[in-house]
């Protein structure tokens, strides 16, 4: 069809900008290693990660135990892969939810305006005014520590940011001619946020979500050190930090490869951020029609 | 002609919309009224600022909630008074029963949708109908309009039509629904010459075609003489002079159509003649008392300036609202 040689006409911004900024590739390979790993754990972990063994307890790396064990003789790799899993599921689910809960509330603030836009700017001053942390530590508290709240309550603490960036281009759009164009055909307000104004700025959401994965995972870890995440025994990479915290002087590579797991992550989630960010910038990119 | 199509479809009785400006209410469009008969293009002419676009916008009810009012009139759509419906019935009369198309082909369009969803999804909004059938009437609807080879441009995106080619997508989905009245708001402006003259010649065709009731908007005499029946000069929120299009451009009335007349660029006369309009339209918040044209009209009398004229008939099809051209044509009667 000879539509499908004009679609080449306008390359993919997404592919381009990757292809561009040699670093993104670098964010994707370690990305792709950790959901890899993290997806493959129960087939390729050594040992099982709750798996006690008061005989080789704190040992240091080995060829048996490539990152050493824990004070209750785990294998350290082994519960790094499974806090792989703990890592990722609380920052995509959360940074999920305050995506659809943020833009819902952004479009519908910008499209509605007066006292609605007010309100919802009000509560998200409100939400802005604590640091991440804190108010993650708040909610997590209130709810008590298991995993539904903990992404509930990272949720709540990324919000913020996605009502403020569908908010923008939403005010815009809506005095845009196709949704004036809309109005005259008689569309409904609901099919011209959603059809018609969503579409037009989802990009930017979802730039705005990879970047904030990164730092739902640092706060996931910050709960979980203090003692607010998932619960004990299972493995998180906060929980790991804390334990091994006790016996730092003593066995360096308890809290040197929970923090280096969590560095390497965010590090992926930022770089894919910063490619993502370039593709829809205007200013870097040559045309948009 | 039978009677039926005497009747207008669309009339317009003393409609009057007011904008809020500094706390107080002006009226951008004042006592305008109109009718369009079926199978019938009325043109409506001014220069910026005068109230034609207020006009079609006030008739679809597309003005903004905040800053706009209706300030009294009736908009009439067969006998229906649309200004009194609630918001919901208006919607089902959008793009039903009436529809409008926008100046700018380039932004009318939704960039992230396919043209033939677009138009589909325009039919589905007032026909029970499914996808595979909207799609097929859209892809009707794209014939229609003489986009070539329609089938395999149905899902291409609007950045990949040329400006003509988007409006003639604009039309399809303002006609996909076979509305009774079709609003065009300077629809070919944006266009160049040749495109604008196979534009206003589909809708010329698609007109008489379907019956259509058409208020075309523009501030181009010469797109005015190509396809209007009847035309209406507006000046600062008024109409100051309607006639039928023969007559409008043989014998104009109103002074101000003439001045307009004068600065219309003509093939058989140098463009050193083109004579401007001395001044400005007033402001809307500071409408004189009397004629609003009256500060640029060379025949201006004393009167002119406190009396408001009437819209009076000087023809059978001919109103103008000059104190002193309605009275020399009494006297010539």
């Amino acid at each position: 069809m000879s539509s499908a040689a004009a679609v080449s006409v306008r390359p993919n911004p997404l592919w381009q900008a990757l292809r561009k900024n040699r670093l993104s590739w670098v964010g994707v390979a370690l990305l792709l290693l950790i959901v890899g790993v993290a997806l493959l754990a129960p087939w390729i972990a050594p040992h099982d990660p709750l798996q006690q063994n008061i005989a080789y307890r704190l040992d240091p790396p080995s060829s048996d135990y490539w990152l050493g064990t824990d004070s209750y003789g785990r294998d350290v790799l082994s519960r790094l892969m499974y806090g792989a899993r703990i890592s990722l599921l609380v920052g995509f689910v959360s940074i999920l939810i305050a995506m659809v809960v943020g833009s819902a509330l952004g479009i519908l603030a910008g499209y509605v305006g007066g006292f609605v836009d007010q309100l919802v700017m009000g509560l998200v001053d409100v939400l802005l005014s604590f640091p991440a942390l804190l108010l993650g530590l708040m909610v997590a508290a209130m709810l008590g520590a298991n995993l539904h709240n903990l992404i509930i309550a990272i949720a709540l603490t990324e919000i913020a940011p996605f009502v403020r960036v569908a908010r923008a281009p939403t005010i815009s759009l809506k005095q845009r001619d196709f949704v004036e164009a809309g109005r005259a055909l008689g569309f409904g307000p609901w099919r011209l946020m959603g059809v018609h104004i969503l579409p037009n700025m989802i990009s930017d959401v979802i730039v705005l979500g990879s970047m904030w994965m990164a730092s739902a995972i640092r706060t996931e870890a910050s709960l979980s050190f203090i003692g607010l995440g998932v619960p004990p025994p299972t493995a998180t990479w906060g929980g790991m930090i804390r334990e091994g915290f006790e016996n730092i002087l003593d066995a360096w590579w308890l809290v040197v490869f929970p923090c280096a797991a969590i560095l390497a992550t965010v590090l992926a989630l930022n770089l894919l951020g910063d490619a993502l960010r370039d593709a829809i910038d205007p200013k870097l990119r040559s045309e948009r029609s | 002609m039978t009677t039926q199509d005497l009747q207008p479809i669309l009339q317009l009785r003393g409609l009057r919309t007011e904008f809020r400006i500094g706390g107080a209410w002006h009226a951008a469009v004042r006592d305008v009224s109109l009718n369009v008969r079926r199978n019938e293009t009325l043109a409506i002419v001014g220069e910026s600022g005068s109230g034609k676009s207020v006009t079609a916008l006030s008739v679809m009810r597309l003005l903004p909630e905040t800053g706009t009012r209706h300030g009294g009139g009736q908009i009439l759509l067969e006998g229906r008074d649309l200004a009194a419906l609630p918001e919901k019935e208006m919607a089902v009369l959008r793009g039903n029963d009436m529809a409008m198309i926008f100046q700018e082909p380039m932004t009318s369009l939704n960039p992230t949708m396919t043209v033939g969803d677009q138009i589909a999804e325009a039919i589905r909004q007032h026909r029970r109908i499914s996808w595979r059938e909207a799609r097929a009437l859209a892809l009707q609807a794209l014939e229609e309009v003489k986009i070539p080879a329609a089938a395999e441009r149905f899902d291409a995106y609007p950045h990949q039509f040329s400006g003509g080619m988007r409006q003639r997508v604009m039309i399809a989905m303002a006609l996909a629904c076979k509305p009774k009245v079709l609003l065009a708001d300077e629809p070919t402006t944006a266009l160049d010459v040749t495109i604008q003259a196979q534009v206003l010649g589909l809708l010329a065709d698609l007109k008489e075609a379907r019956g259509m009731a058409v208020v075309f908007i523009t501030h181009n005499l010469g797109v005015v003489a190509q396809i209007a029946d009847r035309v209406a000069v507006m000046y600062a929120g008024q109409v100051v002079e309607t006639a039928d299009v023969r007559e409008i451009f043989a014998r104009p009335m109103h002074p101000y159509t003439e001045a307009l007349l004068r600065a219309m660029p003509r093939v058989d006369q140098d463009t050193e003649s083109l004579q401007p309009i001395p001044g400005a339209v007033p402001a809307i918040t500071a409408m004189p008392a009397g004629c609003a044209y009256a500060s640029r009209c060379p025949l201006r009398q004393p009167r002119c300036e406190s009396t408001d004229p009437e819209l009076a008939q000087v023809g059978a099809t001919h109103g103008v609202r000059c104190l002193v051209r309605a009275e020399s044509a009494k006297v010539a009667a």
